[in-house]
């Protein structure tokens, strides 16, 4: 899955601080303050919509994820009593929050689902909730995205300056036609390929993590770290080609500006310009474009941990899908969209912290 | 046309090259008469490729070129409806934004916002984890072609707010052309232009979003894909029978598909700036 932004340069949007028009009169601070509390609105907006988006379409197709649980459990068992069948409907229907008016159901699914994280049980491991399931599931997939998303950010932007100040080297030249290569191929398909290499022909890494939980703590990270390599490598690969291509498009045209001109020509060094003027101006771009990238690069995850058996969200929503655990869906993709939105929301607020043309006094 | 392409830049020039190629392929070589590719056994399971077949054949004795070809021309298909559909719906609400103003343009950018932001995959797994297998493919371009709409109308909003201040829409105004007729004749051939990217863009999410979707599982059963292809070989442990073609070649054309159009939507956009002299 591609981040929305893909194939547009970052300066195309719009500066979220800017974003709100501002009358001239407010203080900075003022600014400020109602910079933080539109920012936190939108994010509640968000995900509210998410969530009612995620509640009312299972209930606009045709098809009862109750009767398909019956279904299932009828092939299994074969002839049922139509009495116990009913109770069984019954008690069914109020475990899938299918009880009551419309409105019940959606008032008690934003209550429990979004507030509590309480999505009913998870039919794969009957009567475990859930949402403790997923508890356990989610931290794996937060590391990994989280520190593959920072690391490629760190490196593909001091690649990407590097590329971009020195435009007309042979090296920058390279490095951007790697870039290039590497950014547009789907999550999945670097996966496949880094597995079917480094796993398959070559040996070096499990065809399908394994964690060891069961030994020490030194074998329980042994393992993981093994399990981890090679998602991470997939996932890192791909992030830092955007950030390079990007941050190289960017600095590229700041270097070009009339005030690194001018530092030029007052005969600071090169180095001192790259650093203190090209980059300090070009990164904030890429912190909103940070912002925006998460929901890819969740996606991201969750199509890497699916090929490598990563123990993740995204293996746990293929386990669910495939033993159509309708909770468990529901749940994972709740979750998912809260984490995203407030990861999102978390970068923006940092934002005006690091603009050095604000200033609060 | 002789001028354009003096005038593009060599990754326009490349990328132009290699979405062409894929076209041909997918819209002339898949006319080409052959037998269904999609029947098992038309051949012998397991062949190498040769003269006859150029990619071998399948375990289940469908003919790898074939298969190759009804794959690229579904996903391009898919990728072309979604954009389509996205483009004209975002070109659509952007513009009754940016010009209406007021309210509407408050609820209508609160809601393209949200869409923006909002994480697609999850919800797409969602709707075509009820739909499983039996939908039609028809039916997944519209579900994909739910996300597609926002980042165009986006854009095209904050081009129609710079647009309405300009003096040639100002005279269109007071000579008394009407808002139809303003939108239509004076502002859309402007749109179109900043849509041929959006449009790149779209069909380029749309048909990874498919491929994605299909190794989950979740792409219709009946539908030959890029992704499905690659998805099906899997399955058949193509990996391991070292069937490299099989599972190679979606890969291959896959990742050569993506650098096409990913080269052609940077380039034109770069063409594009500097026609604008920038």
């Amino acid at each position: 899955m591609l981040n929305e932004c893909r194939g547009m340069y970052p300066r195309l949007m719009t500066c979220p601080l800017f974003y709100s028009s501002s009358n001239k009169g407010e203080s900075a601070a003022m600014k400020f303050r109602k910079y933080f509390f539109l920012r936190i609105l939108t994010c509640i907006l968000t995900i509210w919509i998410g969530v009612t988006f995620i509640f009312f379409i299972p209930r606009m197709f045709p098809s009862d994820p109750v009767e398909n649980m019956i279904g299932q459990i009828r092939s299994r068992s074969g002839q049922m009593d139509p009495v116990e069948l009913e109770a069984l409907r019954r008690s069914l229907r109020v475990q899938f929050g299918l009880e009551g008016s419309l409105l019940e159901q959606y008032g008690s699914f934003l209550w429990k689902g979004l507030l509590h994280f309480d999505f009913g049980p998870s039919l794969m491991s009957y009567p475990t909730p859930a949402g403790e399931i997923i508890r356990t599931y989610l931290p794996y997939t937060l590391i990994l995205s989280l520190t593959t998303t920072l690391i490629a950010w760190i490196i593909g932007n001091l690649i990407g300056l590097q590329a971009g100040f020195r435009k007309d080297k042979r090296s920058s030249k390279i490095l951007e036609g790697i870039a290039i290569c590497l950014y547009p191929v789907p999550y999945f398909i670097i996966a496949l390929i880094l597995q079917i290499v480094f796993a398959f022909q070559l040996g070096w890494f499990p065809l399908q993590s394994n964690i060891n939980s069961m030994g020490g703590a030194a074998s329980y990270l042994g393992s993981l770290l093994r399990a981890s390599i090679l998602p991470a490598v997939s996932m890192l690969l791909l992030g830092t080609g955007w950030w390079i291509i990007s941050m190289k498009s960017l600095s590229g045209t700041t270097a070009e500006e009339d005030f690194v001109l001018y530092a030029r020509y007052r005969g600071i060094p090169e180095k001192t310009i790259g650093r203190n003027y090209v980059f300090r101006n070009s990164v904030l771009t890429q912190v909103t474009a940070l912002a925006m990238s998460l929901g890819g690069v969740f996606s991201g995850s969750i199509m890497t941990e699916i090929i490598f058996g990563y123990p993740g969200v995204g293996t746990l929503i293929q386990k669910a899908i495939l033993q159509s655990d309708y909770n468990m869906i529901l749940g994972c993709i709740t979750i998912s969209i809260v984490a995203i939105s407030l990861s999102t929301l978390i970068v923006d607020l940092i934002y005006p912290f690091i603009d050095p043309r604000i200033r609060y006094s | 046309m002789k001028r354009f392409w003096k005038n593009a830049n060599g990754r326009l020039k490349t990328g132009m090259v290699m979405t062409a190629f894929f076209l041909v392929l997918g819209f002339a070589v898949y006319y080409i008469p052959h037998i269904n590719p999609f029947t098992y056994n038309s051949y012998p399971g397991k062949l190498p490729p040769s003269g006859q077949h150029w990619l071998g054949t399948t375990s289940l004795g469908q003919d790898v070129f074939w298969l190759l070809m009804e794959s690229i021309h579904n996903s391009l298909l898919i990728g072309l409806i979604v954009a389509l559909i996205g483009t004209v719906v975002g070109v659509f609400v952007g513009l009754l934004a940016g010009f209406s103003g007021g309210a509407v343009d408050r609820m209508l950018t609160v809601v393209t916002d949200t869409f923006v932001v909002i994480p697609s995959l999850p919800i797409l797994i969602l709707m075509t984890s009820l739909m499983k297998g039996s939908s039609a493919a028809i039916l997944m371009a519209l579900v994909l072609a739910m996300f597609a709409w926002a980042w165009p109308s986006r854009q095209i909003r904050s081009m129609a707010l710079t647009m309405k201040e300009r003096d040639f829409i100002q005279t269109a105004w007071f000579s008394g052309e009407g808002t139809v007729q303003v939108i239509m004749t004076e502002i859309l051939p402007f749109a179109l232009t900043w849509s041929l990217s959006n449009f790149m863009n779209a069909t380029l999410s749309a048909i990874a979003s498919e491929s994605s979707l299909a190794v989950l599982g979740l792409s219709p059963a009946n539908l030959i894909s890029l992704g499905n292809m690659i998805q099906w070989a899997r399955e058949r442990n193509a990996i391991f029978a070292g069937q490299w073609f099989w599972i190679g070649s979606p890969i291959v054309a896959t990742v050569l598909l993506f650098i096409g159009l990913f080269l052609l939507i940077t380039g034109y956009n770069d063409y594009l700036s500097r026609k604008r002299g920038r």
